[in-house]
C-alpha cells in the first residue's frame, strides 16, 4: 500500500510536470486542453477499503488512455475528491464538479445513499454520471449510467445454486441500510420462487462487533444455509466468530457481498472455505484480456496488490464505455455522448462483453458463481449476457427520457 | 436447555468485553479525571502490537498479554509526558487535546498499516453445548478478565503502589508533602491505563479483527459503562458493565440488534437519570 502511495504521488507529479509542459507548448490553441474527468470514491472513513481499488482502477484506465495518445486528440486529467465517507462532501464535491471544474464526466458513489445525494446535483447541473457499484437496481434517471450488477443479475443466479446445493431452509443476515434491506427482500423472493422457505432475517448496523447472540440464534433457527449481505470492516467479525465457535463447519454460507471488500483475503482460508459467491468479475477469471489485464495492474501498483475487486472492475467498464462513446460522438459534450452510449455502446471486457441497455442504462453482461478457497476465488458455473430484468420492470429512458427516479422494486 | 447455557456464556462473555475495553478508561477518566477521546484509538493500538508481534513470530499468547500492553502502556507514558501532563485539572481541555490525538494515531496508523481490516484468527477452535456450539477463547476471555479485574483490586487495595496512586489522585499537595513525586505517579498511572487498554485491544482483535477507525465502535461504549459505573473505578466499572452486557445481549436475542443497542442506549439514560453519580455515586460507596 504504501509503496502504491509513493508511486502515485511520482506520478502525479510527473503527470503535472507533463501537463504544465504541454500547456507552454500548445499554447496556440486550447483545444488541446485536457477532458477533465472527476472521480469521488471515499479514500479514507470506513468504507475506504471499497473506495481505494475503485481509484486505482480509474487511474490506470486514465493513464493507459493518455499513452495511447488521449481521446479525440486530447488527454485524460483525472481530478480525484476523497469524500471522506462523509455524504456531505460528496454533495460539495458533485457540485465542485460540475461548476468549477465543468468536468465531461462524474464517475463516483459507493454506497446507494452517496449516489442519492450526488445524482440529484449532477442532474441540475447537466453533468453526465457513471456509478460504478454492484447495487440494489432500480435508478431510472436519463443522466445516469449503471455499470454495476443488480440482484437480478447475481442474486437470481447464487440462490437456486445454494439451494440445490444445500436446502431449501434460508437465514438472512444483513447490513442494515438501503443495500442491506432492500437485497434480503431479493433473496426472500428468490427463494420463495424456488419452493424454499426464509426462517429470518436480521439486520444489522455497520459499527456491529458482537455478533454472539445472533449465532446463537441463527443456532436455534438451523437452517440449511446463511445468506450474507454484510457490508464494510466491522461486519468482518462476524465471520471470524462464526469460524471460531465451529458453525462454518456445520451450516454453510453464501453471498453477494463478501470478497468485494476483500474478506477473503483478511480472513484464513479456514474461516471462509467453501463460501458460494456470484459477480460480474473474479481476479481470478481465465482468459487472456484479464491476464493481461491483471499484470497491468500489478505492474502499475506493485505485484504485492492484494486483489482486483468487483468494484475496481465495474469502475474500470464504466471509464471504456465512456471513452468508447466520446470516440465514436467525436465529441465531449453530454447529450452527445449519451446519444452514442445509447446507440448502444459495448466493450470487450476483462469480465466478458459488457453492453450498455439503451432501456435503462444498466449493463448487460456476464455473472460468475464461485466458491472461495485458500483465498482464491474459483469459478463453478458462468451466466452469459444477463440482462437488468429488475429494473428493466420499472423502468423505461426511451419511453420516459424525463424519467428521474429509483424506484424501489416491489420483490 | 444448551440454549440457555450458550445464551449464558454469551451473557457473561458480553460483560467480560465491556469490562475488559472500560477498564483502562476507567483508570485515566475515572481516576484521574482525563476525558481520554483516544481510549479507541489505545484499544485499536493494543491489536495492531499483538498482530503485528504475531506474525513477526511471537507466540499469540504472549503477544496479547505481554507484547501489547507493554507497547502502549509505552505509548501511554509518551503521551502523558508530551501532551497530558500539561493539562490536569483542565477537563475540556483534554478532550480536545485527545480527540486531536485520536485523529492523529488513526491518520498515522493508516499511513503505516493501510486501511485494510487484518486480523488473526481466534485461537482455540470451537467446542459443542449438546446441539448448539461455542468458541473457546469467548470462556478464556471471560476468566482473563476476572484474573485481570481480582489483580487490579489486589494492587489499588493492598500494595504501596496502589496506595500511592490514589492517594495522589486524590490530594497531589498531601502527597507531594509527603515526599512523593505526584508527576511521576500521573505518568505510571496514565501508563498503566494505556496498557489495560491495549490488553483489552490485543484480546479482542482475534474476534473482531483490526483497521484504523475500529476505535470509533468501542469508544461510546467504554464511556457509557464509565461513567454509568460512577466514582469506584473497580467496582464501578464492572457493575454498569454486568448490567449494560446483560441488558444488550438478552435485548439483542429477543429483538434485533438495532434494537438491542437503543435499549442498552434507554437503559443508560435512564441509569444516569436517576443515579447521576453513577451506580457507584449511591451504592458501593466505600468501594474501590
Amino acid at each position: 500500500m504504501k509503496i502504491a502511495r509513493r508511486k502515485l504521488l511520482q506520478t502525479s507529479a510527473a503527470t503535472a510536470a507533463a501537463f504544465s509542459a504541454s500547456a507552454v507548448l500548445s499554447s496556440r490553441g486550447r483545444a488541446a486542453d485536457p477532458i477533465k474527468v472527476a472521480s469521488i470514491h471515499d479514500l479514507s472513513g470506513g468504507l475506504d477499503i471499497y473506495g481505494k481499488p475503485m481509484v486505482d482502477a480509474l487511474t490506470l484506465a486514465v493513464e493507459e488512455t493518455n499513452a495511447a495518445g488521449g481521446l479525440i486528440g486530447r488527454q485524460i486529467k483525472l481530478i480525484s475528491y476523497d469524500p471522506q465517507s462523509n455524504m456531505q462532501l460528496y454533495t460539495q464535491y458533485a457540485q465542485d464538479a460540475a461548476l468549477k471544474e465543468k468536468v465531461a464526466v462524474v464517475h463516483g458513489g459507493i454506497t446507494s445513499a452517496s449516489r442519492e445525494v450526488i445524482r440529484p446535483v449532477l442532474d441540475r447541473f447537466k453533468t453526465l454520471y457513471f456509478y460504478n457499484t454492484q447495487y440494489e437496481g432500480g435508478v431510472c434517471d436519463r443522466n445516469q449510467f449503471d455499470t454495476g450488477v443488480t440482484p437480478a443479475q447475481t442474486v437470481q443466479k447464487l440462490v437456486p445454486y445454494s439451494m440445490k446445493k444445500w436446502g431449501k431452509k434460508v437465514y438472512i443476515v444483513a447490513a442494515d441500510y438501503n443495500y442491506g434491506q432492500i437485497t434480503s427482500e431479493w433473496v426472500k423472493k428468490y427463494v420463495k420462487e424456488n419452493g424454499g422457505e426464509t426462517l429470518a432475517t436480521e439486520f444489522f448496523p455497520l459499527d456491529v462487533t458482537n455478533f454472539g447472540p445472533s449465532i446463537a440464534k441463527i443456532q436455534a433457527a438451523g437452517p440449511d444455509f446463511v445468506w450474507s449481505a454484510l457490508v464494510g470492516g466491522a461486519h468482518i467479525s462476524f465471520y471470524r466468530q462464526w469460524a471460531a465457535a465451529g458453525m462454518n463447519k456445520k451450516i454453510p454460507m453464501a453471498s453477494t457481498t463478501f470478497a468485494v471488500g476483500n474478506e477473503h483475503i483478511v480472513l484464513s482460508p479456514d474461516e471462509c472455505n467453501g463460501m458460494l459467491i456470484c459477480y460480474n468479475y473474479f481476479q481470478d477469471l481465465k482468459n487472456p484480456q484479464n491476464t493481461a489485464f491483471v499484470e497491468r495492474f500489478h505492474k502499475r501498483f506493485g505485484a504485492d496488490y492484494p486483489n482486483i475487486t468487483e468494484l475496481a472492475m465495474g469502475t474500470w467498464q464504466g471509464f471504456q464505455l465512456w471513452a468508447e462513446a466520446v470516440k465514436k460522438a467525436g465529441s465531449i459534450d453530454r447529450m452527445k455522448v449519451i446519444e452514442a452510449l445509447e446507440t448502444p455502446i459495448g466493450i470487450d471486457a476483462p469480465s466478458g462483453k459488457v453492453t450498455i441497455d439503451p432501456q435503462t442504462h444498466h449493463c448487460i453482461l456476464d455473472v460468475h458463481i464461485a466458491e472461495v478457497r485458500d483465498k482464491k476465488l474459483n469459478v463453478l458455473e458462468d451466466f452469459s449476457q444477463q440482462p437488468p430484468a429488475d429494473t428493466a420492470a420499472v423502468c423505461n429512458l426511451k419511453k420516459n427520457p424525463n424519467d428521474k427516479k429509483q424506484y424501489v422494486i416491489k420483490a | 436447555m444448551d440454549l440457555v447455557l450458550v445464551l449464558v456464556i454469551q451473557v457473561l462473555f458480553a460483560m467480560a468485553s465491556l469490562a475488559l475495553i472500560s477498564v483502562g478508561l476507567a483508570v485515566i477518566f475515572g481516576m484521574m479525571r482525563v476525558i481520554n477521546l483516544a481510549h479507541g484509538e489505545f484499544l485499536m493500538l493494543g491489536g495492531y502490537s499483538a498482530i503485528v508481534a504475531n506474525q513477526h513470530g511471537v507466540n499469540l499468547w504472549i503477544a496479547m498479554l505481554v507484547v501489547a500492553p507493554i507497547v502502549v502502556g509505552a505509548i501511554g507514558v509518551l503521551v502523558e509526558r508530551t501532551l497530558i501532563r500539561f493539562l490536569y485539572g483542565r477537563m475540556i481541555d483534554t478532550m480536545l487535546a485527545t480527540w486531536g490525538l485520536s485523529l492523529f494515531l488513526i491518520g498515522l496508523v493508516t499511513g503505516i498499516f493501510g486501511n485494510t481490516t487484518v486480523g488473526i484468527s481466534a485461537p482455540l477452535g470451537g467446542m459443542a453445548i449438546g446441539n448448539y456450539r461455542t468458541s473457546i477463547y469467548g470462556l478464556v476471555v471471560i476468566a482473563i478478565t476476572v484474573v485481570l479485574l481480582v489483580a487490579i483490586y489486589l494492587v489499588l487495595r493492598h500494595t504501596r503502589l496502589g496506595l500511592f496512586a490514589r492517594g495522589t489522585m486524590q490530594n497531589p499537595n498531601m502527597a507531594a508533602a509527603l515526599g512523593l513525586s505526584p508527576p511521576r505517579v500521573y505518568a505510571v498511572t496514565f501508563g498503566v491505563g494505556a496498557a489495560l487498554s491495549g490488553l483489552a485491544g490485543a484480546l479482542i482483535a482475534p474476534i473482531s479483527g483490526v483497521f484504523p477507525t475500529i476505535g470509533i465502535a468501542y469508544i461510546a461504549k467504554a464511556f457509557i459503562t464509565v461513567i454509568g459505573g460512577g466514582a469506584a473505578i473497580l467496582s464501578g466499572t464492572v457493575t454498569a458493565a454486568a448490567l449494560f452486557g446483560a441488558i444488550q445481549e438478552v435485548a439483542t436475542y429477543f429483538t434485533t440488534p438495532v434494537f438491542g443497542v437503543v435499549i442498552t442506549l434507554a437503559a443508560a439514560i435512564v441509569l444516569i437519570r436517576l443515579l447521576p453519580q453513577g451506580i457507584t455515586g449511591r451504592f458501593l460507596k466505600r468501594w474501590l
